[in-house]
């Protein structure tokens, strides 16, 4: 594969330079997330001898594993705190691929806001979909109470979702170092394997005050809820570990007895490593994100030994289609080129995803697109018609999809790019990138051309004054609510990431997609020809 | 004409013998004990007879039994080796009353210089100085004085006596000791000299009168009587002590009428020269003498025990010879014997370097024999070369799985005095703590640094799944990785982090990582390149750098709590056999009192009370054999 991009030219250097930054702006964003709870809880935290989440985690994933932590972001923006008082992730554990949900204790004392509910169930669809295995390291004070209204209800599906993970032979292990208290004592009620902390877990529908307003009874946490009495009185605990590491060490050596295989094919092992240099993704984005660039340069440097065959390279070219291979595992690959999806992309990615679909290869959608032309010519052409086959084929593929918003996924291009509503097994946004209805100086300029015309309908005078102050109002609004971080904040892709870690993110999420069997669609839904 | 030897012997001389042997078109038969069944002494014969048991009363040294084995096997000719059977008379007669072949000086020979008192007569009567102490007249001024045991050897038996008052006691002791060591009470004394030189010369005689005297030794660098390091010719030595030296030995060879090799040992006290001993036998440096004549000594004593006439004249002596003898040991801990499997043995031979080895990689050391693994020999033109390729060599050599005293023996080499010539027979005692210095600690750090980069990377690529993903890949930076190592009673906890999808680490100040590639790891102090190989097996890992070699063990994550030794354990401190237990379970014990004797390589060792306690349980029992770390007993402290 042959590279055009020049890392001497100014172009180059000035779109790097901007990279950077917001490499390290986003390195400064998940800084706040990884202090938890901040320095203050963290010492508090282990001045009384217990691991933070993230801690635990590194000691139950096999030493040197890789890591890869889900909404990192989460709540960025709202008045939570960045994170959301949980840390999920795909980690491997006795060489097992396993979804990590632990709870971080410096942060409220573990309990559930929104934010935290949703990113639970963010990891409960990816372990679902992707079949693997949920180690829950528990230490919650339920739910935050302030935000009842808006989790009681839809977080009751927290506990049936481990049981459902159960009834689809998806094993969960529920480790226990803290509170997990009224329904949080649900989530080792309703796992496979627990294991409970001596002296640290508290597991019982009522503490001490409220047994005795309900019934009068004196009792302590040890006698409702201790681990030594759910070890040898309730039964509830399935092991009882000395310390933190010691349940630790007994939920690694419950995984290791699972027997656990994974039901995808395996991958080639022999691959090279992309001849490009991965480096030179910093440089590739232009800092305005109106300038299109060739995505056959990101494909090359994220792809096994930077070989890619492209499908159908002479129609349709705002689309680049094609076949490769990512970490061992065979890929189609839809990438935005010119930025507009015209009929005959729409047309061609219609064909290409159930070419997939047949061969059952997972997809990867690479998103830089202003959406589906407008204007009469095309609404004539049938624009409307060739952008619903493509959103066909992307709706009911059957192949695992893979999105990452490059620059911007505006319109129904993101849809039909597999966007968050459709249901890519992993998501991810490039540092920079945007997603939105339309970018927001269109947007900015179509509210004011509807103002105008409805000032006119009414025979009202236009204030132009008024409108320039709204287009500008409207134009930062809708930057700042399409930025990565804020759609990610929102939980509509699970990380912002740097562009130079996507062929290593892929291989890891390509690798947990093949826990699960891989199979295309075998009948599609009507296409409108 | 000899056509099959049979080597009563094990480990390295087996197999120095066995290949001359081969060279000579001689077929061979080792015997071996049941420890030593899949030794590579024993493969490297053409047929193995097997001895029973493992005490060497039982094997080795069972000559009814070795001769047995050579006529079941036709064997026609025995080689003793060194040790074990290899001066026993009787046992040279029973060889030859036989039929076989003894290859090894005459029985009456090996007699009269066994006994160190008759042979010091024999040399005084010679006209050789010997050192003698007459115990009636003895004074103070005599001090010390060294209590030897006649029929010893190897150091075993000594005892240096610093007072008078001591003197019948130590005596006694060492009567008493010699008795049931060498089945021989006898002992002598002699000054103490302990800025002595020990020099020895080789001769070898046939049966046609004909003595050579192959040039001298300097085997001053000792331990515990025990020779670590040996060099031929001997330095700095002047021209008239060497002539004498050499006319001494040829003296000694000539009065006994004697045949074969042998060596002639002697105290050079500045100008003066003692008559220490006669060794009847090859002796273990023999590989020295063999580099500066140029001869192979084992085949020439095949052909003087074939009868054969030593051809023309002695050759000359040329270049320089040094000798280190590698031994499972613990130089830091009183040199205790060590135990286990050999994971590495990587010391190549090459042109001036000679491995004379016992083991190779995979083998057992166990706890029956002589601690020692290999002979690694270097030979040059001239003194100062030979140290640099024997330095060279023993700092790229790869050895492990075993505590060796491979870093004193580096040490050593080092050593300015050692490299100066100036050396006598107690330095090693002198330096030892210096030499033991455990090794610079950024040195250490570097190596434990390569160690876990090394181990974290290839832990990741041997993973299951995401085995190309980078070791220890992140996408949200958080803390640092750690492994934490343990060397002795330093623990280095190594902290580094994946970036850019690569290791990187503060750990040593100044040193930062350039990559690893399987199992090397480069690393880079300020501007010097260094290279790191990283292997190991379980919970070792074994690094070889620059610097030589060095291993860690890695401190687990996760101790499993049944798994724990409980305060207060007592641990035996090495592999041993348990001769007595001083307490009952109950017993109330003040802190130093004995609790349980061990014995290994027929050296006690008492395992006190550490503090003053209760015995809460008690797991020893007499006769027991135990593994180091093996748990005693526990003693609960009083509080």
């Amino acid at each position: 594969m042959k590279t055009s991009v020049d890392p001497t030219s100014p172009g180059y250097a000035a779109n790097r330079e901007v990279m950077l930054e917001r490499l390290a702006d986003l390195a400064a964003q998940q800084a706040v997330a990884l202090a938890g709870g901040g320095p203050q809880a963290v010492e508090r935290h282990h001045r009384r001898g217990k691991l933070t989440a993230r801690e635990r985690i590194e000691l139950l994933i096999d030493a040197d594993s890789p890591f890869l932590e889900l909404g990192v972001l989460a709540g960025w923006g709202t008045d939570f705190t960045v994170g959301g008082s949980v840390v999920t992730g795909l980690g491997v554990v006795e060489g097992v691929e396993c979804m990590i949900i632990a709870h971080d204790p410096t942060v409220k004392g573990g309990s559930s806001n929104p934010v935290t509910v949703r990113k639970i169930f963010r990891a409960g669809q990816i372990a679902a979909e992707n079949r693997l295995p949920t180690i829950t390291l528990v230490e919650s004070g339920g739910a935050d109470l302030q935000t009842q209204k808006d989790i009681f209800i839809p977080g009751g599906a927290v506990f049936r979702n481990l049981t459902a993970a159960s009834a689809d032979r998806r094993p969960t292990i529920a480790l226990v170092f803290g509170n997990s208290t009224a329904g949080g004592a649900y989530v080792p009620g309703m796992s496979d394997y627990t294991v409970m902390v001596k002296g640290g877990a508290k597991v019982f529908l009522g503490g001490p005050p409220l047994v005795k307003m309900a019934t009068g009874e004196e009792s302590d946490d040890e006698s409702l809820g201790g681990a030594e009495m759910h070890a040898r009185t309730s039964g509830l605990a399935d092991y009882l570990a000395v310390d933190e590491r010691d349940a630790l060490r007994i939920g690694r050596s419950i995984v290791r007895r699972l027997n656990w295989r994974k039901a995808g094919p395996a991958p080639r092992t022999d691959y090279a490593e992309p001849l490009l240099d991965t480096g030179e993704l910093l440089g590739i984005v232009p800092a305005d994100l109106k300038v299109p660039f060739d995505p056959r340069e990101v494909i090359g440097r994220i792809v096994d030994g930077s070989d890619f065959d492209e499908f159908k390279p002479l129609y349709g070219p705002s689309l680049v289609t094609g076949w490769a291979q990512l970490h061992g595992y065979p890929i189609g690959i839809l990438a935005n080129s010119q930025g507009v999806l015209f009929s005959q992309e729409a047309q061609k990615a219609a064909q290409f995803i159930q070419l997939a679909n047949q061969s059952d290869t997972p997809l990867l959608f690479l998103h830089n697109t202003t959406g589906y032309m407008v204007g009469a010519e095309y609404e004539q052409g049938g624009i409307i018609k060739h952008g619903a086959q493509m959103i066909n084929a992307v709706s009911n593929s059957g192949v695992p999809h893979l999105s990452v918003v490059m620059g911007a996924s505006y319109g129904a291009g993101n849809y039909g790019m597999s966007g968050r509503a459709y249901d890519p097994r992993f998501m991810f946004s490039w540092a920079g990138a945007k997603s939105a209805v339309m970018g927001p100086a269109q947007l900015a300029g179509v509210i004011s051309i509807v103002s105008q015309q409805a000032a006119a309908a009414r025979g009202l005078p236009f204030d132009e004054q008024a409108d320039a102050t709204m287009r500008a109002l409207v134009e930062k609004q809708v930057e700042e609510q399409s930025l990565a971080y804020f759609t990610s904040g929102l939980g509509y892709d699970d990380g912002v990431i740097d562009p130079r870690d996507t062929r290593t993110i892929l291989g890891i999420c390509l690798s947990a997609i093949h826990s699960a069997p891989v199979a295309g669609t075998r009948g599609y839904g009507v296409f409108r020809l | 004409m000899i056509r099959k030897i049979l080597v009563a012997n094990r480990g390295e001389i087996a197999r120095r013998v066995f290949r001359t042997c081969r060279t000579l078109g001689i077929a061979t038969v080792a015997v071996h004990s049941d420890a030593d069944a899949a030794a590579p002494f024993v493969t490297d014969a053409d047929t193995a007879i097997r001895l029973p048991g493992n005490a060497p009363a039982e094997t080795y040294l069972r000559g009814d039994l070795i001769i047995e084995a050579a006529r079941v096997a036709g064997a026609d000719a025995i080689h003793p080796g060194y040790g074990f059977l290899s001066e026993n008379a009787a046992f040279a007669r029973s060889v030859e009353a036989a039929g076989l072949t003894w290859i090894g000086p005459a029985p009456a020979s090996i007699e009269t210089m066994g006994s160190k008192i008759g042979a010091k007569r024999i040399m005084a009567a010679a006209g050789v100085p010997v050192l003698d102490v007459d115990l009636a007249t003895v004074t103070a001024s005599a001090l010390p004085l060294l209590v030897k045991a006649s029929a010893g050897g190897g150091g075993r038996g000594m005892r240096i006596v610093d007072s008078l008052d001591r003197l019948a006691g130590q005596i006694a002791h060492a009567e008493a000791e010699a008795a049931s060591a060498f089945g021989d009470g006898t002992v002598f004394v002699e000054p103490y000299l302990p800025t002595a030189r020990h020099v020895e010369v080789q001769v070898l005689a046939d049966t046609h009168g004909t003595v050579w005297v192959l040039g001298d030794r300097d085997c001053s660098i000792q331990r515990r009587h025990q020779k670590v390091v040996e060099e031929a010719p001997a330095p700095h030595l002047p021209d008239e002590t060497r002539t004498a030296l050499h006319a001494f030995a040829r003296a000694a060879a000539e009065a006994v009428g004697y045949r074969g090799a042998g060596t002639v040992e002697f105290l050079v006290d500045r100008d003066r020269i003692f008559f220490l001993e006669m060794n009847t036998r090859l002796q273990v440096e023999h590989p020295v003498t063999e580099c500066v004549t140029g001869l192979d000594l084992v085949a020439l004593q095949i052909a003087v025990a074939e009868g054969r006439p030593l051809p023309g004249r002695a050759p000359a002596i040329s270049g320089h010879a040094i000798e280190v003898r590698l031994y499972a040991e613990d130089p830091a801990a009183g040199f205790a014997p060590q135990t286990g499997r050999i994971r590495t043995f990587d010391i190549p031979e090459h042109p001036g370097v000679r491995v004379d080895s016992a083991v190779e990689a995979g083998s057992e050391v166990g706890v029956h024999y002589d601690a020692m693994l290999a002979k690694i020999i270097a030979y040059a033109d001239d003194r100062d070369t030979a140290i640099r390729m024997l330095g060279d060599t023993l700092r790229r050599g790869r050895l492990h799985g075993i505590t060796t005293n491979l870093d004193l023996l580096r040490a050593v080499i080092a050593d300015e005095e050692f490299v100066a010539g100036r050396m006598h027979t107690t330095l090693l005692d002198e330096r030892l703590d210096l030499w033991n210095g455990g090794g610079d600690p950024r040195r250490l750090a570097k190596a434990a640094l390569a160690a876990a980069l090394g181990q974290a990377t290839r832990a990741a690529a041997a993973a299951p799944v995401l085995s190309r993903i980078p070791a220890a890949w992140r996408n949200a930076a958080g803390k640092p990785r750690q492994r934490t190592y343990r060397r002795g009673p330093e623990q280095y906890a190594v902290t580094y982090t994946s970036t850019g999808h690569r290791l990187v680490s503060d750990f040593v100040a100044g040193v930062s990582v350039i990559g690893v590639r399987g199992d090397q790891v480069v690393l880079s102090d300020g501007p010097v390149r260094e290279t790191y190989r990283v292997t190991g097996a379980g919970t070792s890992v074994d690094v070889d750098g620059p610097y030589g070699s060095v291993s860690f063990e890695l401190v687990p994550a996760f101790v499993d709590p049944a798994e724990t030794i409980a305060e207060g354990s007592l641990l035996a401190p090495m592999p041993a056999a348990i001769t007595a237990v001083a307490v009952d379970v109950g017993a109330v014990v003040g802190k130093g009192d004995p609790i349980v004797v061990l014995e290994a390589m027929k050296m006690q060792h008492t395992v006190t009370a550490p503090t003053d306690g209760t015995v809460t349980a008690l797991t020893a029992s007499v006769g027991r054999q135990v593994v180091a770390g093996t748990v005693l007993a526990v003693i609960e402290e009083n509080r």
